[in-house]
């Protein structure tokens, strides 16, 4: 059989035009994105990667909210240079739980990826409210109202649930917080604990007291408990050199 | 009633047109601003002025959202309405949805720009919009998508001119990339807050799958379409090659949509689909050059039109900086030089040579060829035609030129070692560095904002002529009519 195919009969169609451009569109995207959900190499198996407390959580809701991903990244690459400057390259696990991810796309500040436990929480407060009084030649805006501003807890507990929803393994009913104690731990199972969560956001704020202000839970708080959590949960002294080459 | 007649209105609908050929330039002229602004804050940070609304974090997405979307989107909206009713020969199917899709395109705008300044963001690149704007930008795309394909369906002669299949593809894949990479699961109906479905890994694949595709058909195979349509019009040429606009036309649009993920090289994405992405970006090449080379070479034997006349030169410039971002993409796509552009100001040079380069001129181009026909008149003055061309022009040069250097400079600095290995210079000391090049940076937006307020002042001239015109032959008639 043969058969002359004339480009001519596409162009005389528009039926059959939408319907091969859908096609032609379709593949790249296929072949690309959906291999990633199911290949079990694409996120590696390691310890210590667990879901934000909920006060990190907020405090990353706030790092969104100010566009932060605008100037900063939060993907370490495997250069010299960058572990020296930032430490380890960033692991897939270790954005297992963000939703969105936050990997950044320009470097108008430093990367963040590392950040935690680097700067002391005072640093941190004092920086965010005016940068160039403690690095002089800094160009980031000021963020005065964080501290001002105080964290408005309520829906907590529904930004959680919405978590859940998407994957996050936070735990509504027994069962699920049983088998969070096995995966995590009993520590971190508690913080995940969808009904216990408003009172978690304030313990854990009281406790570290980020803002160094204790009559109140602001907006500073939940932020610099996200950025002193960034990057700490992986000991990576536990791990060879090259152990995570094969993943990459 | 015969007073009416002569102005073709039954004919096409050019009202809708109209609409959003001028809301086009209003949206450039504010997008544009709120780009100085922010390149501004860069180089001068008391500009954040410790207001939420204002700081950079929160006005960058107003300024992507109100050039690509509004600029670059009632453009699109304006040139795809004209030029499917021109090439079918045929009224749009609806003027009620062609009606819908202005105020809700408008709408959208407005009230993305509002809610970023406001904090409600999806913290996804060119995809910031919450979701319920998220739902109203999807009905009005597919209110858009049958307005088009009911249209081409209605045509007077039986071929489907080459621009429409690149309009059509644009509709359709941003119909496609929208859908998938906005889904979210609100944490409350009555709440603006969502969390995507996807995370880490998955999720960044799918976002730059998006963003690169924005560029791909939101930004290049819809104005290679007005491209089709205004070159060969204002030329008085046919296109160059026919049998370049087929082959390049499906390579175009099967190829974009591997790209993306040369966003993501050296990161968490496996190595694979990053590699798969630049052999891509590198075969992207031909197919890009073959648009270009299409354009431009409708212009032999024609060539003296470049001297003459600056509407053409708009948009033989714009197919350069055409060529020019796509041969520099595929080159910024290779994993050694990505290793080195990634993260710094090079990248974001190289989508202002495309944004500016290419997309704004090209639409300016095609507008200055428009607007005039659709009001019956000649473009007010030639001179601030001509102004605004070496306005634009000088803008882009001193913006990608400032960012090739800062990029650069970035990169190499990040990676400097001193002679005992340990890093020669501190993060800060590269902000220091850039100092001037944000300076130069801005300095070069404002050139080529300055360009479009000339071309807003100008086109409301024309307009206003054109009604005066119109005004005074309506007046002729009625006078003959009465006398008849």
């Amino acid at each position: 059989m043969n058969i002359n195919f004339k480009h001519e009969w596409i162009e005389t169609n528009i039926g059959l035009m939408a319907v091969l451009t859908m096609i032609a569109i379709s593949v790249g995207g296929l072949v690309e994105i959906a291999p990633l959900f199911f290949i079990d190499k694409t996120i590696e198996k390691v310890e210590g990667v667990r879901p934000y407390t909920p006060l990190e959580q907020r405090g990353r809701d706030i790092y969104m909210r100010e566009g932060c991903y605008t100037c900063h990244s939060q993907m370490i690459r495997p250069f010299r240079d960058e572990k020296l400057r930032y430490g380890h390259y960033s692991l897939a696990a270790e954005s297992q739980y963000d939703h969105p991810f936050q990997w950044g796309s320009k470097r108008t500040g430093p990367d963040l990826a590392r950040v935690g436990s680097k700067y002391s929480n005072e640093w941190h407060v004092q920086h965010l409210v005016a940068p160039r009084s403690m690095v002089p030649e800094s160009v980031m805006p000021n963020y005065p109202w964080l501290l001002s501003t105080q964290l408005d807890i309520s829906d907590t507990a529904a930004r959680m649930k919405a978590l859940r929803k998407v994957g996050v393994p936070y735990s509504l009913s027994q069962a699920e917080y049983d088998a969070n104690v096995t995966k995590f731990g009993e520590t971190v199972a508690k913080q995940l604990h969808i009904p216990a969560a408003q009172k978690n956001l304030v313990e854990q704020a009281n406790f570290g007291n980020y803002d160094g202000d204790r009559s109140g839970i602001s907006e500073m708080d939940a932020l610099v408990a996200y950025l002193q959590m960034l990057g700490t949960m992986v000991d990576f002294s536990k791990y060879a050199d090259d152990a995570f080459v094969e993943t990459r | 009633m015969a007073v009416t007649a002569y102005s073709g209105a039954e004919q096409y609908n050019f009202d809708i047109v109209k609409k959003f050929a001028v809301m086009s330039l209003v949206w450039a002229v504010i997008g544009m601003s709120v780009g100085v602004y922010i390149a501004s804050e860069l180089a001068w940070p008391f500009l954040n002025f410790d207001s939420p609304y204002f700081s950079f974090g929160r006005f960058r997405p107003v300024h992507t959202t109100s050039v690509i979307f509004g600029f670059g989107g009632s453009a699109l909206f304006a040139t795809s309405y004209y030029v499917v009713q021109r090439t079918c020969q045929t009224r749009l199917i609806s003027d009620g949805m062609a009606s819908f899709t202005f105020w809700g395109w408008m709408a959208i705008i407005v009230l993305a720009d509002l809610s970023y300044m406001l904090g409600y963001t999806q913290a996804r690149e060119y995809a910031e919009m919450e979701w319920p704007i998220d739902l109203l930008i999807e009905v009005v795309w597919v209110t858009y998508l049958i307005l088009f394909v009911g249209t081409i369906m209605r045509r007077k002669q039986p071929h489907i001119y080459v621009a429409n299949w690149f309009y059509l593809s644009f509709i359709l894949a941003t119909a496609l990339l929208h859908t998938f990479n906005n889904l979210a699961m609100p944490i409350d109906l009555f709440s603006m807050k969502s969390y995507s479905l996807f995370a880490g890994t998955q999720d960044a694949m799918t976002q730059w799958w998006y963003g690169h595709n924005a560029v791909g058909f939101f930004l290049t195979a819809a104005f290679l379409g007005m491209m089709y349509y205004f070159v060969p019009k204002q030329a008085g040429r046919p296109i160059y090659s026919y049998r370049l606009s087929i082959v390049h036309f499906w390579a175009l649009a099967f190829m974009y949509m591997w790209v993306g993920a040369h966003h993501l090289h050296w990161t968490a994405l496996p190595d694979w689909t990053s590699s798969l992405a630049a052999a891509f970006s590198i075969l992207l090449l031909m197919p890009s050059w073959g648009g270009m080379i299409n354009g431009i070479m409708t212009l032999s034997g024609a060539w003296d039109k470049l001297r003459t006349d600056a509407v053409m030169r708009f948009m033989i410039v714009a197919l350069s900086f055409y060529g020019m971002s796509t041969f520099e993409g595929p080159m910024m796509s290779l994993k050694e030089v990505n290793a080195l552009s990634h993260y710094t100001d090079w990248t974001v040079g190289h989508v202002h040579s495309g944004a500016l380069g290419w997309v704004a001129m090209i639409s300016f181009g095609s507008l200055y060829h428009m607007i005039p026909r659709l009001w019956g008149t000649r473009i007010y003055s030639n001179k601030l035609v001509e102004a605004h061309f070496w306005l634009a022009t000088i803008g882009i040069v001193l913006y990608i030129v400032a960012m090739w250097i800062s990029g650069i400079t970035q990169g190499l600095m990040w990676r400097a070692f001193d002679e005992f290995g340990n890093l020669q210079y501190s993060f800060v000391e590269s902000v220091v560095a850039m100092m001037p090049f944000y300076a130069m940076r801005a300095i070069g937006g404002m050139f080529f904002l300055t360009g479009t307020v000339l071309m807003l002042v100008n086109m409301f001239m024309t307009i206003r002529q054109g009604k005066r015109e119109s005004a005074v032959l309506d007046a002729g008639l009625a006078t003959r009519m009465a006398q008849a």
